[in-house]
């Protein structure tokens, strides 16, 4: 399957040269970029993008909220940093790996690969559901709507809708009424919750 | 590109369709078509029945291959009234037959599952069901077929047209696949595994045939009525 970028980066000539090297290789497709970490959430979410490179400066001290925000809002999604300053190697935790900018072609495709490699890893041992996945389905199968579930849980629509997605993925159901029957049979709701 | 040489033709044996493709013998009686064919080829076979052979041989190519999609000048050739009369023999024989039975399974299982998950196991039946009666039988033959009907006999109307068709088994088929998940994966593996597997078979045919039966909507139907609106008066 193959992976899908987003590159955040306020350098256009550094954000492009990236997005050529990546796109020329197979297993991976650019399908954003963008130039301020603002709004990134719906994008990853519109773009179906499951690679992130970004420019860690531009999220300055709160790097690690950041991406550990963004990680639960989307699951799947790896962090890359795309270091073009010198910075403090703190901020460099959350991320998988780094790209640095005087990096050569061939040693960014092979860090991609290797990025690529460790999440399709992840993903194979990601089949329970998370507690804040788990809050969610319960709402589904008590008939509340996305947006009644974002107002509930003081989170966006966005992320309601991919929690929704992994659910999905992770049980195999699809249906609302799929749902219902698996957090019943799950012991996670009771007849008396359904109105 | 050079028609690749298929069993799915005019002057094949009729019988070797059916050792081609074994889910093609469901289609014979939506069809009209009787057992007993002896040696006789397709296009025999079909004016004996009163079948319109190019139809017949289109279905059944959707059939056993889901890439197949007939070009527009193949389809000139399609007789709307007969094309119709078979969509309306696939939603009897899913009504009348194939849910039934796999009701019958179910209930059998709703049964052994007792008080605990029993009502909810068949609530989600009944609303899927639903689901299914309204798209089939209040959507498709309350509005759709009696609008193309309507047009085949000349009259026009603003009140519906074709693209604003719901394509609406994607949900029916959802469901079931989920009801597979239920039956196989969730409930506790010790109520009636030997039924449960049995009904597995029954809703994966299902499933494959709901699909075959929309993409003759899609390809097939759909194409049809669109040139039929675009005629001139």
């Amino acid at each position: 399957m193959s992976n899908r970028v987003i590159i955040c980066e306020t350098s256009e000539i550094i954000a492009n040269g990236l997005a050529d090297i990546i796109d020329g290789m197979a297993q991976f497709d650019v399908v954003a970029r963008i130039d301020s970490p603002e709004h990134l959430s719906e994008r990853i979410l519109s773009t179906d993008a499951n690679v992130l490179v970004i420019n860690p400066a531009l999220l300055g001290y709160q790097n690690k909220e950041f991406l550990s925000d963004l990680g639960k809002e989307h699951p799947n999604l790896i962090a890359v940093a795309l270091l073009t300053s010198c910075l403090d190697h703190s901020c460099l935790t959350p991320y998988i790996g780094v790209i640095e900018i005087n990096d050569t072609r061939s040693k960014i495709i092979s860090k991609m690969n290797e990025f690529a490699q460790s999440e399709t890893t992840k993903n194979a041992d990601d089949v329970e559901l998370s507690k804040r996945e788990t809050d969610v389905l319960v709402a589904v199968a008590k008939g509340m709507m996305n947006k009644e579930i974002a107002d509930q849980m003081n989170i966006s629509i966005h992320t309601v809708i991919s929690h929704r997605k992994n659910i999905t993925r992770k049980t195999g159901i699809k249906s609302v009424s799929g749902l219902t029957v698996y957090a019943l049979l799950n012991n996670l709701i009771d007849e008396k919750d359904l109105i | 590109m050079p028609k690749k040489k298929t069993p799915f033709s005019k002057d094949a044996k009729f019988a070797e369709l059916l050792t081609e493709d074994r889910r093609l013998l469901q289609l014979l009686p939506r069809f009209g078509i009787g057992l007993g064919f002896g040696d006789r080829n397709v296009e025999q076979v079909c004016q004996i029945n009163h079948v319109n052979t190019d139809l017949f041989l289109m279905i059944c190519e959707i059939y056993s291959e889901s890439g197949y999609k007939p070009e527009k000048h193949e389809l000139q050739h399609i007789d709307m009234g007969d094309l119709l009369s078979y969509l309306k023999a696939s939603h009897l024989y899913y009504l009348d037959e194939r849910f039934p039975h796999i009701e019958e399974h179910l209930q059998r299982i709703i049964d052994a599952c007792g008080q605990k998950y029993g009502p909810m196991l068949s609530h989600f039946y009944d609303d899927y069901k639903q689901e299914v009666m309204r798209h089939i039988k209040y959507y498709e033959e309350e509005v759709v077929f009696p609008y193309i009907e309507a047009l085949l006999n000349g009259k026009r109307t603003d009140s519906y047209k074709i693209d604003e068709f719901e394509h609406n088994h994607t949900n029916i088929q959802d469901t079931l696949d989920d009801m597979m998940n239920i039956l196989l994966k969730y409930l506790p593996g010790d109520i009636l595994p030997k039924e449960r597997i049995e009904i597995s078979y029954d809703i994966m045919e299902l499933s494959d045939d709901l699909n075959r039966h929309s993409l003759i909507e899609e390809r097939i139907l759909i194409p049809c009525v669109e040139s039929l609106e675009n005629a001139k008066p």
